[in-house]
């Protein structure tokens, strides 16, 4: 058996035998011609067929993988069609009286060069595009199938690299996994293979991987592994693993579209945490119900300076847009203690989880919350977007956060912008908001129990501390009285209240949380489904 | 003549898939439309150009358009650049 790493693309198990895809190495001869408008008249016709593939392949990606990775066959496209390419062609082809395949080889080479040499990984990885489109367009030249066979039983595809059109033309029944030498966590192979879902690896280190073909093997996308010629135990151990990842898949996706409700006819709220656009992919795959937790303290965190109102603005909107009518609660920014930006000049502190964060920051400089509140208040008229204030100790607080609030709608008002309504509610993460909660319901829309900053301010022990551990317990009583507590306070001023801490995705709590009442958990994506099949599986009348 | 400026907020920049549909909007008019950027001038209709001014995030660009469409072209452009970059 050998066994090889690569990095992980998408998990799961494939079995099944290897095939080694060769890249038709072209050879491109440099030879001479007589006559350069016939040769062009050749470079015309091929081009055209180019793009008549390149349009097909557009629609079959369309159909296969969505509009976000077909776009790229729409790109080559372009770059085919670009002038400056198509001079460059016919530059050659004229000045030297060669062969137009050895004038495309040498511009897809030059314009392969210019991306390579980019000061910017992007960039770089463009270089590839180029080339793809130039031995495309050698191919059609030199008369050439499409390049691509299909496996004649569905296998496992180890080549050096593979090529956006050399993925997408691949009959999918036939592919188990893609592994690959080169690539990156980014190119069109690894973004196609999560979008179909199965495992993957890409920069793997395998040696001489022509001689691979035939053998049989078995991808261990989670882990990174490829193993060849497994022995009997690798065999039966990642057999039984693959049953087991099936059956959640097929218990999972069967839960797709149904209901939170326990068995006893309670529901509740299944929403999703997100710290970037990025997430909102796994937010609709795992049919979150809505958004409980977008932590915009990360947008103010990537970057080096402050966000403007119009950056913001594009991404809730975004957001509330992709969401289209699902309610999306974002957290004005939670910035200090453990989460720290140099360009907001902040006093050094002895203490900063209990110093000048969060809401404290923009209580105290209203020109940062302001701007963040108009993007909000703007991005509301295109969804259901909620507004959620974090480290509330007072209701003092919250009536002055309304005042500014106010400032704000009667700022977009008199430049004549657009803007909605969103609710507005408070994170309940300090002992005194629990304390408080009668009172603060009267204020607000709704609660979002924040249970690891809850959790710490209650038993008083520092989380970043691991010496601490055996003190620490995530379930501690005071802690479930305090949900308890706040759950009960909130219904009775007839608003709701959720958990998006850490606790919420407990599936040891999931049942105590149902009954306490609890109307909403927000957790991870790739928990919404998990807790679903508990919430389904419930009884509490029991 | 007209031209105007415009920041990239897009966290990409102009990576491939905008950079494509600048093209296409660009090729609708028969204006010459020129992007400039961190000292290097580029042709709107034209891809590799385009990309590879390699422009990112917080860069300022500017759009010159002159021709028959001018006026026109030049709107089309400002009102591509906010909803795409």
């Amino acid at each position: 058996m050998q066994t090889y790493h690569g990095k992980s693309v998408f998990g799961g198990i494939a079995i099944g035998k290897i095939k080694v895809h060769q890249k038709g190495q072209q050879q491109v001869r440099r030879t001479k011609i007589d006559d350069p408008d016939a040769e062009l008249a050749r470079y015309e016709a091929a081009k055209g067929q180019a793009i008549e593939e390149l349009a097909e392949l557009y629609d079959k990606a369309l159909r296969e993988v969505g509009e976000a990775n077909a776009a790229i066959f729409e790109v080559h496209q372009m770059m085919l069609m670009d002038d400056d390419y198509n001079e460059s062609v016919e530059n050659i082809v004229r000045t030297g009286l060669v062969n137009v395949e050895y004038a495309v080889a040498s511009t897809g080479d030059n314009f392969s060069e210019m991306f390579a040499s980019m000061d910017d990984d992007y960039m770089k990885a463009r270089a590839a595009d180029v080339k793809d489109i130039s031995e495309r367009g050698i191919r059609i030249l030199q008369g050439g199938g499409n390049g691509m066979e299909d496996a004649d039983e569905p296998a496992i595809i180890v080549a050096e690299d593979l090529a956006p059109s050399e993925t997408v033309q691949m009959n999918k029944d036939k592919v188990l996994s893609f592994v690959t030498v080169l690539g990156s966590l980014n190119s069109h192979t690894a973004i196609l293979a999560r979008t179909m879902g199965i495992p993957a690896l890409v920069g793997t280190d395998l040696e001489a991987f022509g001689e691979l073909d035939g053998k049989l093997g078995i991808v261990d996308g989670g882990a990174g592994i490829i193993y060849v010629d497994p022995d009997a135990e690798t065999f039966v151990t990642m057999q039984a693993k693959q049953a087991e990842d099936l059956e959640k898949k097929r218990l999972l996706q069967e839960l797709k579209g149904k209901d939170n409700v326990t068995l006893d006819g309670r529901s509740i709220m299944l929403y999703a945490n997100i710290g970037n656009i990025k997430d909102l992919a796994s937010v609709l795959q795992n049919d979150a119900g809505g958004i409980g937790l977008f932590r915009s303290e990360f947008i103010y965190l990537e970057r080096d300076t402050f966000p403007t109102e119009e950056e913001q603005f594009k991404i809730y909107k975004t957001v509330a847009e992709t969401m289209a009518g699902k309610r999306v609660i974002i957290r004005t920014m939670d910035i200090g203690a453990d989460k720290q930006c140099d360009y907001f000049e902040m006093e050094k502190e002895e203490n900063p989880a209990m110093g000048c964060r969060a809401i404290r920051i923009c209580l105290r400089r209203p020109e940062i919350f302001k701007t963040q509140l108009r993007a909000l208040y703007r991005a509301s008229a295109y969804g259901k977007i909620a507004i959620m204030f974090p480290m509330i100790i007072s209701v003092d607080e919250v009536r002055r956060i309304k005042a500014i609030v106010e400032e704000v709608k009667k700022e977009l008002t008199e430049l004549g912008l657009e803007y909605g309504e969103p609710e507005l509610g408070i994170m309940i993460e300090t002992p005194a908001a629990v304390i408080m909660s009668d009172e603060l319901a009267k204020e607000v829309d709704f609660f979002s129990i924040g249970t690891n900053d809850l959790t710490q301010y209650t038993l008083a022990i520092d989380r970043q501390n691991v010496s601490l551990d055996e003190f620490y317990d995530p379930h501690h009583p005071a802690v479930l009285r305090m949900i308890r507590m706040v759950v009960e306070n909130s219904h009775k001023a007839g608003i709701w209240t959720g958990i998006c801490g850490e606790l919420g995705a407990d599936r040891e709590l999931t049942a105590t949380f149902l009954k306490m009442g609890v109307d909403e958990l927000s957790v991870s994506p790739g928990s919404i489904l998990p807790i679903r099949k508990i919430v389904r599986e419930t009884d509490l009348s029991k | 003549m007209k031209e105007f400026n415009y920041t990239i907020t897009d966290a990409q920049g102009i990576h491939a898939r905008p950079a494509g549909e600048l093209i296409k909007a660009a090729k609708v008019f028969n204006s010459t439309i020129k992007i400039a950027a961190n000292g290097k001038t580029g042709d709107c209709k034209k891809i590799f150009t385009v990309m590879a001014l390699g422009v990112k995030q917080g860069h300022e660009v500017t759009i010159t358009v002159e021709g028959d469409d001018e006026a026109a072209a030049c709107e089309a452009m400002e009102t591509f650049f906010k909803a795409n970059l």
